[in-house]
C-alpha cells in the first residue's frame, strides 16, 4: 500500500518530466517561406536556360553552319510561336500526350502486376528476374521493326513499343523495393503476425513505395523515348510531335524542327519535375531525407 | 502442454518456462552453439533481466521465446500468455502515422475497426504521447519513438476473447540506443506500466546498472555458448534510482562476476 501511494506521488512529476524532454527534443525546427524555397530552386534553372540559349546563339554567330541549316533562337522562337498560334502545336501535343498517358498507364498496370507477382513468388523470381533486367537494357527501338510486322503502322505498334520500354523499369522498381525492405521492419511485421497477403498489403507494398516511384520516373523516361522513336518511324499520317520531326526534316524546315525539339524537351522536363516533386514529398513525409 | 500440467501441482505456473533450451546455428563441424542448456522461469508479474556480454545469445533467446526461431533442443512453455517483443530499434512503419502503427497492431489482434482509434489513443496516453497521434515516426525523438514501439507491443498483447490471460513483454535492449537522460525517464515509465498492467517482463540488456535498476531478478549469462552462470535476486525497494548506492553496490558485485566470465575468453 505504501508503494501504491508513492507511485501516485511520482506520476505527475514523471509525466511532466517526460513531456518536458519531448518538447525540448522536438523544438527548434525552422522552415523557409514557400516563396523563398520556390525562388531558390527556380533561379538556377532560369539561369541555365539563359546560358544555354546564349551558347546556342554564339554558335550561330560564329558562322559554323549556314543559317538555314542551323537557325538561331531569333528564327526558332517566332516559328514556335506561330505554330502555337495556328493550333498545329496543340493538335500535335494533344495526340502525343494522349499516347504517352495511355501507354504509361498500361505500362504501370503491366509492370505493377508483373513486379508484384515476381516479387512475391520466389520461383518466378529465379526464372524471369534477370529476363526483366535484360528487357530493361534492350533499347525499345529494337522492337520497332517487329512491332510494325505484328501490328502494321498503327497506334497499337506505337503502344507496344512504349509499354515494352517502360514496363520493365516499373516492375524492377517494385521488385527492388520489396527486396530492400529493411530487415528490422520485416522482423517487426513477423512479431505483429503479418503473414501472406496481409504482409504484402501492409508491409512489403508500402515499404517498396519510394523505390516504386523511382521506377515510375525511370519508366516514364523510357516511355517518352520509345514514344518519340515510335512516332518518328511509325508515321501513318496522324499529326504528332514525333511525326512532325520527320515532316520538318523532309521539307528542310530546320527552324520548325528545332521548335518541335524544344517542345519535346520541355514536356520531358516538366513531367520529370512532377515525378521529382512526388518523390521528394514522399521522402519528406517518411523522413527518408531528414535523418 | 502435458508437461506444464504435470509440473503445475508442485509449483506455481510460470509465465515463461525454458527447460534445457539449446540453440545451434548451422550444422556439423561448423555449427555454432549459441545457447547451451538454458533453464529459466519467469513468474507471472515478475521483471527478469537477462544480462550478458556480447555473444551470450541474449537476442537469440528472446527470438526463441517469441517463436521467431526454433529451438535445437529443450522446451519453451509460454502457456497461453500473450507475447510481445520490442527491439532496440523502434521499427515503426514510416508510412503510417503514430496512431496508424498502433491501429495496425490492433487490427492484427482482431480488434474491430470502430474500436481501434479509441484503443490506440488509450495506449498512446499510457506512454504519455497524447497529442502526437497524427505525427509520423520520423517527426518524433528517439525516446518518443521507443515509447510508440512500447505502445505497439502492448497493443499486440490485446486479446478480445480472453482478458484474463497473462501478458509477457520481451524486450531486447530497448533503451540501448537512447541517451542517459531519456533512458532514465523510460526506466520509470516501463516500471510504471509493468505495474499498472501487471506484465511479466523478460528484459535483455548488457547494462548492469539498468538490470539492477529494473529487475526483480538478474540472470547472468555466459558467452559462447550462452549458459546461465548465476542468478541475482534484487531485494531493493521500488522505486529505485539508477544512481543510488544500493543499486551501485549490487551492480558492482554482478559486474565482478561478469568480468570473471568474460575473462575466461581471454588467452
Amino acid at each position: 500500500m505504501a508503494v501504491e501511494t508513492r507511485k501516485r506521488d511520482i506520476d505527475p512529476a514523471l509525466e511532466r518530466q517526460i513531456t518536458g524532454l519531448d518538447a525540448l527534443e522536438l523544438g527548434g525546427r525552422t522552415r523557409l517561406k514557400t516563396s523563398r524555397r520556390v525562388w531558390g530552386s527556380l533561379w538556377p534553372k532560369v539561369a541555365a536556360i539563359v546560358l544555354g540559349v546564349l551558347a546556342w546563339q554564339l554558335v550561330v554567330w560564329s558562322g559554323w553552319k549556314e543559317e538555314y541549316v542551323l537557325p538561331g533562337p531569333g528564327l526558332v522562337f517566332p516559328e514556335l510561336w506561330e505554330r502555337v498560334q495556328d493550333g498545329t502545336m496543340a493538335e500535335e501535343v494533344s495526340t502525343t500526350m494522349q499516347r504517352a498517358l495511355v501507354g504509361f498507364a498500361i505500362s504501370v498496370a503491366v509492370g505493377g502486376i508483373i513486379g508484384a507477382t515476381v516479387a512475391r513468388v520466389r520461383v518466378l523470381r529465379a526464372a524471369v528476374g534477370s529476363l526483366i533486367t535484360g528487357l530493361q537494357t534492350l533499347p525499345s527501338i529494337v522492337w520497332l521493326p517487329f512491332a510494325v510486322l505484328l501490328f502494321n503502322t498503327s497506334e497499337t505498334a506505337i503502344m507496344f513499343v512504349v509499354v515494352l520500354g517502360a514496363a520493365p523499369s516499373i516492375a524492377i522498381g517494385l521488385i527492388a523495393g520489396v527486396d530492400y525492405t529493411p530487415p528490422i521492419l520485416l522482423r517487426a511485421g513477423k512479431v505483429m503476425g503479418l503473414r501472406g497477403f496481409n504482409r504484402f498489403r501492409h508491409l512489403l507494398l508500402p515499404a517498396s513505395l519510394p523505390s516504386f516511384v523511382t521506377g515510375l520516373k525511370q519508366g516514364w523516361a523510357f516511355a517518352w523515348r520509345s514514344l518519340m522513336a515510335g512516332e518518328l518511324i511509325v508515321n501513318f499520317g496522324k499529326k504528332s510531335l514525333g511525326a512532325q520531326l520527320g515532316t520538318d526534316r523532309d521539307v528542310n524546315d530546320s527552324a520548325g524542327l528545332l521548335a518541335t525539339m524544344i517542345v519535346i524537351l520541355v514536356i520531358g522536363i516538366v513531367v520529370d519535375m512532377a515525378f521529382g516533386a512526388a518523390d521528394r514529398s514522399l521522402r519528406n513525409r517518411w523522413g527518408l531525407n531528414s535523418d | 502442454m502435458t508437461q506444464a500440467t504435470q509440473a503445475a501441482p508442485s509449483r506455481t505456473a510460470a509465465a515463461v518456462r525454458l527447460s534445457g533450451v539449446s540453440k545451434a546455428f548451422g550444422s556439423g563441424a561448423g555449427a555454432l552453439l549459441a545457447l547451451d542448456n538454458v533453464s529459466l522461469d519467469v513468474s507471472p508479474g515478475e521483471f527478469v533481466c537477462l544480462l550478458g556480454a556480447s555473444g551470450c545469445g541474449k537476442s537469440t533467446l528472446l527470438n526463441l521465446v517469441a517463436d521467431l526461431d526454433q529451438v535445437s533442443a529443450g522446451e519453451i512453455d509460454t502457456g497461453d500468455a500473450r507475447l510481445a517483443l520490442m527491439f532496440q530499434e523502434p521499427a515503426l512503419f514510416p508510412w503510417l502515422t503514430v496512431t496508424g502503427n498502433i491501429e495496425l497492431a490492433l487490427k492484427m489482434r482482431g480488434v474491430p475497426r470502430a474500436e481501434r482509434r479509441g484503443r490506440a489513443a488509450e495506449l498512446l496516453g499510457s506512454v504519455h504521447l497524447t497529442g502526437f497521434e497524427k505525427r509520423r515516426p520520423h517527426q518524433l525523438s528517439g525516446g518518443m519513438r521507443q515509447r510508440v514501439a512500447l505502445a505497439r507491443a502492448l497493443a499486440l498483447t490485446v486479446d478480445e476473447q480472453d482478458t484474463s490471460k497473462g501478458t509477457v513483454l520481451l524486450m531486447d535492449e530497448p533503451f540501448g540506443a537512447l541517451d542517459a537522460m531519456t533512458r532514465d525517464l523510460l526506466h520509470d515509465e516501463i516500471e510504471r506500466i509493468w505495474r499498472e498492467k501487471n506484465l511479466s517482463v523478460l528484459f535483455v540488456t548488457h547494462n548492469v546498472r539498468e538490470a539492477v535498476r529494473l529487475g526483480d531478478r538478474v540472470v547472468l549469462l555466459s558467452s559462447r555458448p550462452g549458459r546461465v552462470v548465476e542468478e541475482f535476486p534484487v531485494p531493493l525497494d521500488r522505486p529505485r534510482r539508477i544512481d543510488s548506492p544500493e543499486v551501485a553496490t549490487l551492480a558492482g558485485k554482478i559486474t565482478d562476476r561478469l568480468r570473471e566470465e568474460v575473462g575466461r575468453h581471454g588467452s
